[in-house]
Parts: C-alpha cells; structure tokens; sequence
C-alpha cells in the first residue's frame, strides 16, 4: 500500500510501486484531466503539480510519490489557477484541448514562481509543453492576461 | 484532409444502412426524444427535412442540442454550427450544446462531396453547413412560434422569440415548453432567412458568442475518447507489423498471459492485441510477447533508397498529364533563361497529441463504438462488418478528439477495425485499443512524400513564358473506394492539388505526374496536396522573380491580372507587413500565397538568422475566405495552421531504416514548440462570397514564405525539406 495525496484526498492504492503516475491517476483513481502523449516527458501533457512544482507524470512512478502532494488539472485551486483559467476560456486558446490540462499547469507553476513573466521567461517554462494545434501564441498572451490580472 | 473532389465520386463508397440513425438517435439522446423516427426517414427527397429529426433537439428542460455534421478536432466546427443554427433559432447560446450526429446520410451527407456520404474533411465543414444548419434554425424557430400561436391562440405574427423565449405581449414560454407540440407540425418549406444585415451572430467577434467548450477544455472536464469510463472496461495495445505488409507468423503470449491484470492476447487482423484491466498492465505485458513475423510481403526499402528512385522518375517524362496548356516545349526552347530545381518532400506523421484509440462493445447482437468518428457511414460499416451484424445494429459514439489534422479519416478505419475485432475477440466485452505515442508514429498513414522537378524559362524582359512541373510520389486516394472518383486520366487530384491549376498567368504550363507505389500507408495530411505543392511553386516563382530582377509582390500581382481575389489578399498582406518599408538590419522576409479549397492565403514571414536556421518572429497572414462566420476561430486556425505548417518545413520527417520507422516520439520526430512560435498577425479580407473553409488553408503559404525569406537572408534556397536536414547545413 504507497499512500499520497490527490487534490487534497489521501490515496492508499495497491498498485504496482512502478506504475507511472499517470495511469495511476487515469486509471487507479479515475482522474482522466492528465492526458497521455507520449510516455516520455516529451509532450508535457502528463503535466500535475508534485508539492506545488509542474512534473511529468509519466515520469514519476507511484513510489516516488508516496507521502507527496499531487494537484491534477481537476484540483487546480487558489488564485492563481483561477486566473490562469479564466484568461484562458477568454482568450478562447483551446483548439482541440488535449495539451491544455498541461498547459494550464505548467502556466500556473510559472505564474506562483513569476508574477511577471516576460516571453522568454513563458517560452522557457513551456517549451515542454507540445501543443499540435498550435495555440502558443494564446497561450503567451493568456498568460500575460493572468499575470495581469494577479498583479 | 478529405478533398471537396469527392463531389464528382460516382460510385457509392460501402454499403451504409440508412436505417442505422434511428437505433443511432435513440442511443445518442437521452430523456425527450423529438422528431427522431421513421417520419424523418421517409421523407422525401427534396422536401425540407425535419429540423428536429436530426439537426436540433431541445429537451423539456430546454436545453438545445445540435447534432453536428462534422466532428470537432479542434478546428471549431461545433462553433460555427452552432453560430448558424443559433443565428436563426435566437435560441440563449447557454442553452446550447453541439454533439456529434451519424447515421443518416440523408441529413448529414457532405454537401461538397457531393452529399451521399457523411465526413469531415477538406475544410468543408462551414460551406457545407452553413445553409443547411440556418435553415435548420430558421425552420426549427418557425415551428415553436406556431407551436405557442395554438397553445396561446394568438396570431403567429405577434409571437416574438429573443434568448431562448417565445413571447406573446407580456406572456412568455419556453422553447421546452412547446417543443412536443412544434416537431409535430409541418415543415415550412423555403423559410426565408435573415439578410447578412441583420446578423447578429455571424461574423461578430468572441465577444458575443464565447466558445462554449473553452472553459471544459481548460479544467480537464473534456472527454476525448482515451477518457471514456465505461463498467468493465478494457485496454488493449498493439503489436503492429514491425515493416508495412509483414504478416503474424507465430504468437508466444504465454508469459504475457500470466501476468497481473492480463485478460488476454488475440491475434487480428492488423496485429495482435494485449488486453488488460489497465493500461500499465497492457503495455508491461506487451514486452512479455514474442510475435515471428512472415516478412515475405513487407516494405523493406529504406526512405534514402525510396528517394533516389523518385529523383529518377523525376528526370524522365511523368506518366500522366495533369495540366498542358499552350505548348512549354516550344515556349521553354524559345526563352532567353531557363532556371530548373528539385524539390524533396519526406514523409510527415499528424502526430496528433491524442494517440490513436477507439472503444467498442459487442453486446446482444449491438455494436458499440467510441471514437474519431471522421467519417462515420464508413467506420458504421466496418464495425458492422467485422462483428458480423446488420449497419443498423451498430451505434456510434462521436467523440471530440485530441487534434487529428486529417489522420482520422481512414477508408480502412484501421482502429476503429482493431477496437472491434479485439472485442469480437474477447467476447464482446467493451475495450478501449489505445495505440502508444510510437505505435502511432510508427503505424503508419503519413503525408506521402514527393520529389518535384520544375523548369521554366523567362523572355528578355523577366516575363514567364513557359512552366513546367512534374511531381512524383504515391496516391492518396489509389486502392481505395475514392479512386473512381478522384484519379482522372491517371492523375489523383490530391497529388497535383495546388500545382495542377494556378491563379498566375502562365501562357504554357504543363503539369506531369508519375505515381509510384510503396509498401508505406499514406493518407491525406492538413492541407493535403497543398502541403508540397504550394512550396514548390511559391519557391520557384520567387527564384523566377529573383531571375528577372522584379520584387516578388509586384512580380506575382503582375502574374495575377485576371484573378482580383488572390490580388487583393496579397496587397492586403503586404499593406499590413509594410513590404514597402526597410526591415531593420538582420531581419528578412518572404512572401508566398496560395489557395486551398477555395481560401486564399497570403502570408509574409520576417526572420532572422540563428546559426544556420532561420528564427521566424512574425508572420503576417491576409485571406479571403467569403463570408467570415466566426472571425475569431478564423485567426485561430490561421494561427494554428502557420505553427502546424512551421513545424514541420522546418524539423520533421518520417525515414525508414530498410523498411523500419525510425522515429517514435518527439525526440526523433520533431513538431514545434512555443519558443519556436512566431507572432501572427491575420487580417480577414471582407467579402460577401460564400464561406469556404479554413481549417487546412493556413498551412501552404508559411514553408515558401519562410524558405523566401531565408533565401533573402543567405540567398540559399532550401530545396529539401525540412530545413533542419543533415545536407541543408
């Protein structure tokens, strides 16, 4: 039994201590906001915050969790997720919406770290972030909305 | 994606039941069913359809459903039909929700393709919809006001509808509450419809119409097909073919059948399949299974090797003729300069986020299936075909995707087939067949590659006196029920798109192609065609222009005489990117236009140089696309289009090592990033035309205007792509 937390929710799961992160969410617990992508912190679309910090869940196996903190895109709580969301149902930056969850995370990630950010500072914090339908250029200047916004 | 060609097919594709929307509605709607029935099926042909028997259904707690034509993979058609409909049926846009409608050709078939088969593709979403979804509203409207004229008993005329109410003086109703009473009454037929004056919905800005789906995408409320929770559901994942064609010679599961969670391992047609309570399980237990592979009919060349021959075919005369006007043999002989180049196209991978998956059930008889459903007549009869049951007995489950970019309109439904025969398999238990990041590079359905070889020659005074191109490289549409109608006298259309007929005035011009054959799925890529034809052409008319001393604006809007809309894009963008005006020093640009399924696109690219590549950091993008139904989502798949197209001129490509994928993720196969992203600028050409599309339209126009600019910057033209490639450096 490794336990951890979820949105808040302490979680004793008799999963495999290797099963990544991901599927244990996706499929031990029923959070489907992580999408899969690729498998291999290529993509970003696996993005959850672990003690506040934006990491690749595929990347992390349910062991290396036990006695964290994860928030998932369903937990994203505080002021700076709800500024984050609503610059960008505003800017209306999801095409196809897949990457979002990760986005939005890894946005929030930034944001708590950087109330400023310029673009260099977005680009870096998001190269990771594959988006296929291309919004990146909402994604910039939602993210600049949000920073707006907490300023 | 699928072309509007498909408007002159001539044989019908498979068999479709036309029966199968009726179990299809019922499965699709819960609570208050309207209009869906046997009525709607016997209507005549040429009569107004029912608007409640298919297109609209409004439940007695009033909210409004649209059953969409197209499926939503990002491009924002659930918007714009529901910017139709709504634009007529005043019904509150918080009412309103868009699913995915199948089943009936009849209703949903593709306007531009003719209209006997339902799909999405070759941005054809918005023309095909955008009479009959407002005549649907309009229709629809029309029959709640004289639904509530008999419950009032009052004279239709004095009945207004605003937000979703009918009023009557100072009496109001819901559409909930009348609905029953209004799906009953006769259709009115020719409904008139507003005047685009009067237009309060199309062509207004995001402010007046949010995306309703922007706040579910951003919270993780979305459900995509890789999210669907069904009681017992189960994962499989593949083992594919490790060279296209090989075939399953021997299967050892043993050890992978053992395993914890493992439910089974069954050989289908298209692999073996590892199926599992989870998909950890799946993929742990996939490692554990050794398949022999019967090689006998497998692809086994390398892209280098497929190239070469290519380059070859490209120095002789093409096969087929695809253009000839004038006579270029003359005209060429005669020209005071002749300048040549080829070009090289690789493979490309949509790599669409959302790997490739389906779900199905079998269950008394009844199929299920969850999905992209891109073109659902088609993937209803191959469930139905496989399961061995009736169309009508398979119901489909529309699902929005993570992204597609033409990959889920395939005439085999490759998953769709697998999720099928894995359930058939297991006994019909529900299972979801979800394709890993490198099963879905690695599967195959790419971009066909190409080799192009143009030459044309200029007079003594920089005039264009003869073109020609001669393209090589496999058929899309070649084998597939589409042949009858899109090959001509040996020419897919697809393959010469965007190079067979141009908007220049090119007195000779003649266009060959030469189809090959590979043992490489190919299949249409966003924009398809457009995709390499429009970077040969836009290319070589720059280096034309270059040849004859005359700036690349003025020497196109010169070629342009006769074709005012391409003109008029084209000074729009270089009127909003300042072409007149100096650059600042490093900075250079490009320019190039092209259309694609009749939107035209210009685009002017300013880079700079990094290294040896270029660093693109504005891009400025003027189109005619008719009349602009959502302008917002316009500039979203300009914007889209331009990094989508970006990405993969400048880092991607599929190889095969003898007849292996070597690219599996995003490490080997590159896509772009947001560090990568230009700034983009769209400027929208106003226009009374009909709309066309612009899901694909954005995509040719920003390779030859990068490559323009980049020649402009080191005066090297990139004449294989992408610009990332070891030889380019």
């Amino acid at each position: 039994m490794i336990r951890f937390s979820v949105n808040g929710q302490q979680q004793e799961l008799d999963l495999e201590p290797d099963m990544p992160l991901l599927w244990v969410l996706r499929d031990g617990i029923g959070l489907t906001g992580t999408k899969y992508g690729c498998g291999q912190a290529l993509c970003g679309a696996c993005t959850v915050l672990v003690d506040g910090q934006p990491a690749r869940s595929c990347q992390l196996r349910l062991i290396d969790v036990a006695g964290r903190q994860v928030t998932t895109i369903e937990g994203a709580g505080g002021r700076v997720a709800e500024v984050v969301q609503q610059a960008w149902a505003r800017l209306d930056v999801p095409q196809c919406g897949y990457c979002q969850s990760g986005q939005v995370l890894a946005a929030i990630g930034l944001l708590t770290e950087n109330r400023r950010p310029t673009d260099p500072d977005i680009d870096a914090a998001l190269a990771g972030n594959l988006c296929r339908c291309a919004t990146y250029s909402r994604i910039r200047a939602a993210v600049h909305e949000a920073a707006r916004a907490l300023a | 994606m699928i072309p509007r060609f498909l408007a002159d097919r001539t044989m019908p594709g498979p068999a479709v039941s036309r029966r199968g929307f009726l179990l299809g509605a019922a499965a699709v709607s819960g609570g208050l069913m309207i209009g869906f029935g046997p009525r709607a099926a016997r209507a005549q042909a040429g009569a107004a359809p029912n608007p409640f028997a298919g297109y609209i259904r409004i439940g007695t707690d009033n909210t409004v459903t649209i059953y969409s034509a197209h499926m939503d993979m990002g491009q924002g058609i659930y918007h714009g039909i529901a910017t139709l409909v709504n634009e007529e049926l005043m019904a509150d846009w918080a009412q309103i929700r868009v699913e995915g409608g199948w089943g009936n050709p009849g209703l949903y078939g593709n306007v531009g393709w003719g209209g006997t088969i339902q799909g999405t593709g070759g941005s054809t979403g918005t023309p095909s919809s955008f009479d009959r979804y407002r005549k649907a509203g309009a229709a629809a409207r029309l029959m709640l006001i004289q639904a509530a004229a008999q419950e009032w008993n009052v004279p239709a005329a004095e009945i207004e509808v605003e937000k979703g109410m009918l009023r009557h003086k100072a009496r109001y109703m819901s559409f909930g509450n009348v609905v029953v009473r209004a799906a009953a009454l006769p259709v009115p037929q020719d409904v008139p419809l507003k005047k685009p004056e009067d237009w309060i919905y199309i062509g207004k800005d995001r402010q007046t119409l949010r995306k309703y789906d922007s706040l579910a995408k951003t919270t993780g409320r979305q459900n995509f097909t890789i999210d669907v929770r069904l009681p017992g559901l189960l994962t499989a994942v593949m083992i594919h073919p490790p060279r296209f064609g090989a075939k399953v010679r021997q299967v050892d599961a043993t050890r992978a059948k053992a395993m914890r969670g493992v439910v089974d391992v069954v050989q289908v047609p298209r692999g073996v399949a590892v199926v599992a309570d989870n998909m950890w399980r799946a993929l742990k237990a996939r490692e554990a299974v050794t398949v022999e592979w019967d090689e006998s009919g497998a692809e086994t060349r390398s892209t280098a090797e497929i190239m070469a021959s290519y380059h070859a075919l490209a120095r002789q005369p093409g096969k087929a003729i695809a253009t000839d006007t004038g006579n270029v043999g003359t005209a060429l002989g005669s020209a005071a300069k002749i300048l040549e180049a080829t070009f090289e196209f690789p493979y490309l991978a949509h790599a669409a986020l959302e790997p490739m998956n389906a779900i199905a059930r079998i269950e008394n008889g009844r199929v299920e299936v969850w999905g992209g459903h891109q073109m659902p007549d088609v993937y209803q009869a191959i469930a139905a075909g496989i399961a061995g049951v009736a169309p009508d007995k398979v119901t489909l489950h529309v699902m929005k995707t993570g992204g597609g970019f033409g990959r889920r309109a395939v005439i085999d439904g490759d998953v769709i087939a697998e999720a099928v025969a894995v359930s058939k398999a297991i006994g019909g238990r529900p299972v979801r067949v979800q394709w890993t990041r490198e099963d879905d590079m690695r599967a195959g359905r790419y971009r066909p590659a190409y080799v192009h070889h143009l030459k044309a020659g200029l007079d003594s005074a920089g005039n264009i006196v003869g073109w020609q191109n001669h393209i090589v490289g496999q058929s899309i549409v070649g084998g597939t029920p589409f042949e009858a109608g899109m090959v001509r006298n040996g020419v897919d259309i697809t393959s010469v798109e965007g190079a067979a007929k141009l908007p220049y005035a090119f007195p000779n011009m003649r266009v060959e192609l030469t189809t090959t054959t590979t043992g490489v799925p190919v299949l249409w890529w966003r924009a398809v065609g457009s995709t390499h034809t429009a970077y040969a052409v836009e290319t070589f008319l720059d280096e034309l222009a270059v040849a004859a001393g005359k700036d690349p604006v003025a020497f196109r809007l010169d070629l342009l005489k006769d074709h005012p809309r391409h003109a008029a894009v084209l000074k729009l963008a270089a009127e909003k990117a300042g072409w007149d005006q100096p650059l600042p020093p490093g900075r250079f640009r490009g320019v190039a236009v092209a259309e694609s399924f009749d939107t035209i696109v210009a685009e002017i690219a300013e880079i700079s140089l990094e290294g040896n590549q270029p660093k693109v950091h504005r891009v400025i993008c003027a189109l005619d696309c008719g009349i602009a139904v959502n302008p917002d989502n316009i500039r979203a798949q300009m914007e889209g289009g331009i990094g989508f197209g970006l990405g993969a001129i400048l880092k991607s490509r599929i190889t095969l090592d003898q007849g292996r994928v070597v690219e599996g993720n995003f490490d080997g196969y590159e896509v772009l990033r947001i560090d990568e992203m230009p700034m983009v600028d769209v400027h929208i050409l106003p226009s009374a035309e009909a709309p066309t599309g612009v899901g694909e339209p954005g995509v040719p126009p920003i390779g030859p205007a990068v490559a323009n600019a980049y020649f402009a910057a080191t005066k090297r033209r990139i004449r294989a792509l992408p610009f990332n490639r070891p030889e380019n450096s």
